[in-house]
């Protein structure tokens, strides 16, 4: 199964990228959001997978558990993931209102060339 | 305690800007301030009695106790000489300042701060025994003198002035804190009381000369050495008071305390002794020699400065020679060098803290400073002109004052070093001797220049912008007092050299600690020697060369302008701005894509290149976990789901097959005994579709992606590069365990934090800091988007 | 906004009880069993954007006259003062600890200060996810 997980975070990530590198806002705002599933599942993959039970001392059925640490981590990967994704989705709602356009080509700092 | 009194300016400096606003308008600031480096002064003194019993005294306080960085206040006779000298002409100069800088038309409150910052960094420079503080304190005197340069900063060359100090000194203070570092890796300690004990093994050490070079860069940069010295001429745009507080009395003896302090350290090595007193001594040749043709009196202050400061260091390179011989009547005729350097070094502070703030009188009190345009000023400031040439003369090397005794000393020093037998000066040790003399003369000459074309010759009130009279006597007090220690040294050299210089000379030869400093006492009349012919020699020839002044002096224009270091240095700093703006023009395009492609690039680059190079790839498929049908499915869902996202030509598609991504990877998380994972991502994913969908409906329908082949190959490239790089990394992550797992720890928590949710355990107990500063993050991107949507920000683009 | 779909408005009032119910139940057995501050807080806002997109941000406001902004720096300030509630116990930063207690109608209860800290959790993700949503659902 890590293989086959490590396999298909690599594809998330190709397609995350690729999209991160298109032109419209919209699209690299869900490459990232791919990208970041995929970096859950990296973590949580690289912590070993289905080692035992939940990390619940309380359950009586399992003696092992799954590492708790990548799980902790994920958790707050998840949240701060989300409130990246809403910043981002308003600065490019704001920029389309205020610039008129979400295509990456015109939106350039660079006055000059 | 100490420590405490070493922040104090610090606390002062904060205070400032309150005090200011409540009083500017009745009070000068200044008399708040004058009571605190007073006090320290007098705090200071109590120190005395230890060093001068040759004892030391060290406070810690910890700072980042982990890392070995902790402020260790150190005091012993070097670092209590420096103390006494920062407060004391520190206290003289701010009395000075009240008088000189107006209340009505200058920003006081900066002007205190600034220098608060300095006398607090300077005193935390002296007074540290850890490298890496000092190295911190370091850097902020010359933050500070930067700010203070640059205090004036509408005229422009008050700010180059500022920038040139700033790109040299702060280039010296890093390569001082490399040497530094380096010493501290040879001795494994950051304290340079136990490096000194480490001495004997550390000469052989292969780093050793390295870091001796860098730290002497740093002095050198600091103590503006040739040919370093280019910033402090330009430094003298400084308001006066500044100039005769940093650029001549405190913060360009840095490097020499520096070298001072290292002295036990690197002395008695070959290297040392010859960069050290070569350096010195060209200094002091170039200084004087520069300072004859300065027509501006704190030109010719600031050069006599460079040149003076390199006199006192080729005396601590020439006596290092002590500790070669270790404790005995061979190196006694070289330690002298040691405690002329010491007696100089505070001599040089009277006479050139007097001369600085006479200067800033004539400058306040006519209007200029140029000397075409000053003279017959004796008769109208008898005061000043007393006072300066007390100071002139003290320089000069004449009795009754100061400078004429440690000057002898100076000559005592460059004669025993001449009769060398080691390091080859046998051979080339007549060369100290025989530039001392001549930067001596030169010295000489521009004294008399000082003195006589000010206060002699012909009254030209038509070339003055005010008519000349004598300062409010608060400005002339503190110059005055200098000047009256001038004398006052002269007649009790040795109630001096007992309580301040013979314990600041053990510090840098501890050789003779035992002996509680040199034994010898310091005295005017020591028959007809060397020395004193040395002295006649000076004044004749001086006198002769300042008669001939006109004559000789067009020699200094056969020097091509052209090839000055001052003309190599702006050369070389446009350069580097144009290929600067160059360069980063070729990278910088504006386009996103061109720099989100950098970083990816830069990350197939390292991380794929790092585990080709350390052959980090291995591939280990014995521990893999089954894969169940359930699993099977969800991963070709994900895969669907994700193609769907990619290739969908409308948003809506796009944004929905995203969110079914994330419910199967909810889903996922289950299959692998996440449930607190399932639970956040299941809940979060549906927020996010809100918000896409409720984001969506104000952003344009997707484009056609019309790009060239190129454009979309080398996308293509880079993602797919990305994703095996990532896959391979995931590979060789599972094939290898470097390190036991930490996880074992985590499974106590109900032992430990009461909690049989291991997840909740780790985020609200074990790492309680993370989750704190996430959520913190987490509300200041509420709070941004907040601002985004409802502050009205108006754009310069088109609406 | 005023939306007003009826069969919208029917769901939402017993979704939205069974959310915060099912919500508020996740945060407070997180010390034992999957739950805590994040999902909690996360759950209890979704119900809280639920009720706003069905009823309209007047209506809603009126019944809960919170500033969702406050509520977020609230809940980061409990999280800072209960970290910082450990130097008067001379103990680091952030230390947790927990007891046993006789309650009224509880019974035996265990209370961990970590619940607490939990709080500020919950609540800065509640003040943040709504602030965020309804900024961008109110501007039009």
């Amino acid at each position: 199964m890590e293989t086959v997980m490590s396999i298909i975070i690599g594809f998330f990530f190709a397609i995350g990228t690729y999209m991160i590198l298109s032109k419209s806002l919209l699209r690299i705002i869900l490459g990232t959001s791919v990208i970041g599933h995929a970096v859950n599942l990296l973590i949580l993959t690289m912590g070993g997978l289905k080692t035992g039970g939940p990390p619940l001392l309380g359950l009586k059925s399992t003696s092992s558990f799954t590492d708790g640490l990548p799980q902790a981590l994920i958790l707050t990967a998840i949240v701060i993931n989300f409130a990246v994704t809403g910043l981002f989705l308003v600065v490019a709602y704001r920029s389309y209102r205020v610039l008129g356009t979400d295509d990456m080509d015109q939106l350039r700092g660079n006055e000059d060339e | 305690m100490i420590n405490l009194m070493i922040l104090l300016p610090f606390f002062f400096a904060v205070l400032i800007p309150f005090l200011h606003r409540l009083f500017n308008n009745k009070l000068h600031i200044g008399w708040f301030i004058l009571f605190m480096p007073a006090a320290i002064f007098t705090f200071l003194l109590q120190y005395i009695p230890i060093t001068q019993a040759g004892d030391t005294w060290t406070s810690e306080m910890k700072w980042l106790p982990s890392f070995g960085f902790n402020f260790t206040a150190y005091v012993d006779g070097l670092s209590l000489l420096f103390g006494l000298l920062i407060t004391g002409v520190g206290t003289l100069v701010i009395l000075y300042s009240i008088f000189y800088m107006s209340r009505q038309r200058e920003e006081l409150h900066n002007f205190y701060v600034y220098l608060m910052l300095f006398m607090g960094a300077m005193l935390g420079v002296v007074f540290s025994d850890n490298v890496v503080v000092l190295y911190v304190f370091w850097e902020l005197t010359s933050i500070s003198s930067f700010l203070l340069i640059a205090y004036w900063y509408q005229r422009r060359k008050s700010r180059d002035g500022a920038q040139k100090s700033m790109l040299i000194t702060i280039f010296g203070g890093l390569s001082m804190l490399a040497g530094l570092l380096l010493l501290s890796v040879i001795t494994d300690t950051y304290s340079i009381r136990e490096m000194i004990t480490q001495v004997d093994s550390l000469q052989e050490h292969i780093l050793f000369l390295p870091a001796m070079i860098l730290i002497l860069l740093g002095a050198f940069t600091k103590s503006a050495q040739f040919p370093f010295s280019l910033w402090l001429p330009d430094a003298m745009e400084a308001p006066t008071p500044i100039s005769a507080y940093l650029h001549s009395a405190t913060m360009v003896k840095a490097g020499i305390y520096l070298v001072a302090r290292l002295t036990p350290v690197f002395g008695g090595d070959a290297v040392w002794f010859w960069t050290v007193s070569l350096v010195g001594i060209v200094t002091l040749l170039y200084g004087s020699w520069n300072a004859v043709r300065q027509k501006d009196l704190k030109a010719l202050l600031a050069y006599s400065t460079i040149s003076q400061l390199g006199l006192i260091m080729s005396l601590l390179g020439l006596g290092s020679a002590a500790i070669y011989f270790g404790y005995g009547d061979e190196s006694k005729v070289y330690a002298i060098a040691i405690m002329a350097a010491v007696f100089h070094l505070v001599n040089h502070s009277t006479f050139k803290g007097s001369l600085f703030m006479v200067v800033g009188i004539i400058d306040h009190e006519t209007g200029t400073r140029n000397l075409q345009r000053l003279g017959g000023l004796m008769s109208l400031m008898p005061i000043s002109f007393t006072i300066t040439m007390i100071g002139s003369f003290s320089m000069a090397g004449l009795p009754p004052f100061n400078g004429f005794l440690s000057k002898e000393m100076f000559f005592t020093g460059v004669v025993n070093a001449s009769g060398m037998n080691i390091f080859e000066m046998e051979t080339l040790g007549m060369i100290f001797p025989v530039v001392a003399w001549a930067a001596s003369v030169l010295t000489f000459v521009y004294c008399m220049i000082l003195v006589f074309k000010t206060f002699a010759g012909e009254h030209k009130p038509e070339m003055l912008s005010k008519p000349a009279h004598e300062p409010p006597i608060g400005m002339l007090i503190p110059p005055a007092l200098l000047a009256m220690l001038v004398v006052l040294i002269f007649f009790f050299p040795n109630i001096l050299a007992k309580y301040i210089l013979d314990p600041a000379f053990i510090s840098i030869l501890p050789d003779y600690a035992a002996q509680g400093g040199l034994g010898k006492e310091i005295s005017a009349w020591h028959g007809f020697n060397t020395e004193l012919l040395m002295t006649i020699g000076v004044v004749l020839f001086g006198l002769i060369l300042y008669k001939l002044l006109p004559k000789w002096t067009k020699i200094f224009n056969w020097y091509p302008q052209s090839m000055t270091f001052n003309n190599i240095y702006i050369s070389s700093v446009e350069l580097l701005e144009t290929v600067s703006d160059d360069l980063t023009k070729k990278y910088m395009t504006g386009y996103t894509r061109d720099y989100l492609a950098y970083i990816f690039a830069f990350f197939i680059f390292i991380v794929g290149g790092s585990l080709w190079l350390f052959d980090g790839f291995t591939f280990d498929m014995s521990n893999n976990s089954p894969v169940s049908i359930y699993e099977a499915v969800m991963v070709i869902g994900m895969i669907i789901a994700a193609l769907i996202a990619l290739f969908s030509q409308h948003r809506l598609t796009s944004i929905i097959a995203v969110g079914a991504l994330g419910y199967l990877v909810s889903i996922l998380f289950v299959i692998f005994q996440a449930p607190d994972l399932a639970l956040t991502q299941l809940v979060v994913e549906t927020v996010t579709v809100a918000l896409f969908l409720l984001c969506f409906y104000h952003l344009p329908e997707f484009r056609k992606e019309v790009s060239k082949v190129r454009f979309k190959f080398t996308n293509m490239l880079i993602s797919a590069g990305v994703g095996l790089t990532v896959t391979l990394l995931a590979l060789s992550a599972n094939g290898t365990r470097l390190f036991e797992t930490i996880s074992g720890y985590f499974e106590n928590s109900y032992a430990l934090a009461g909690a049989k949710n291991i997840v909740n355990a780790t985020l609200v107990d074990f790492r309680g800091l993370d989750t704190m500063i996430e959520v913190a993050v987490l509300c200041i991107a509420g709070l941004a988007v907040f601002t985004l949507i409802k502050v009205n920000v108006t754009g310069r683009g088109k609406k | 906004m005023k939306p007003n779909d009826i069969l919208l408005a029917a769901v939402t009032k017993i979704a939205v009880l069974i959310i915060l119910t099912f919500s508020i139940d996740l945060f407070f057995s997180g010390h034992h069993n999957p739950g805590g501050g994040f999902i909690g807080g996360l759950g209890i806002a979704s119900s809280l954007v639920l009720m706003y997109l069905t009823f309209g941000t007047e209506a809603v406001n009126k019944l809960i006259p919170v500033d969702f902004k406050t509520v977020a720096a609230i809940g980061v300030l409990i999280a800072v003062l209960t970290g910082a509630g450990s130097f008067l116990f001379d103990a680091p930063f952030l230390s947790q600890t927990y007891g046993y207690f006789e309650l009224p109608i509880l019974g035996k209860t265990e209370l961990a200060t970590a619940l607490i800290f939990d709080t500020g959790v919950a609540l800065a993700v509640i003040g943040s996810a709504v602030t965020i949503i309804l900024s961008i659902s109110e501007d039009r």
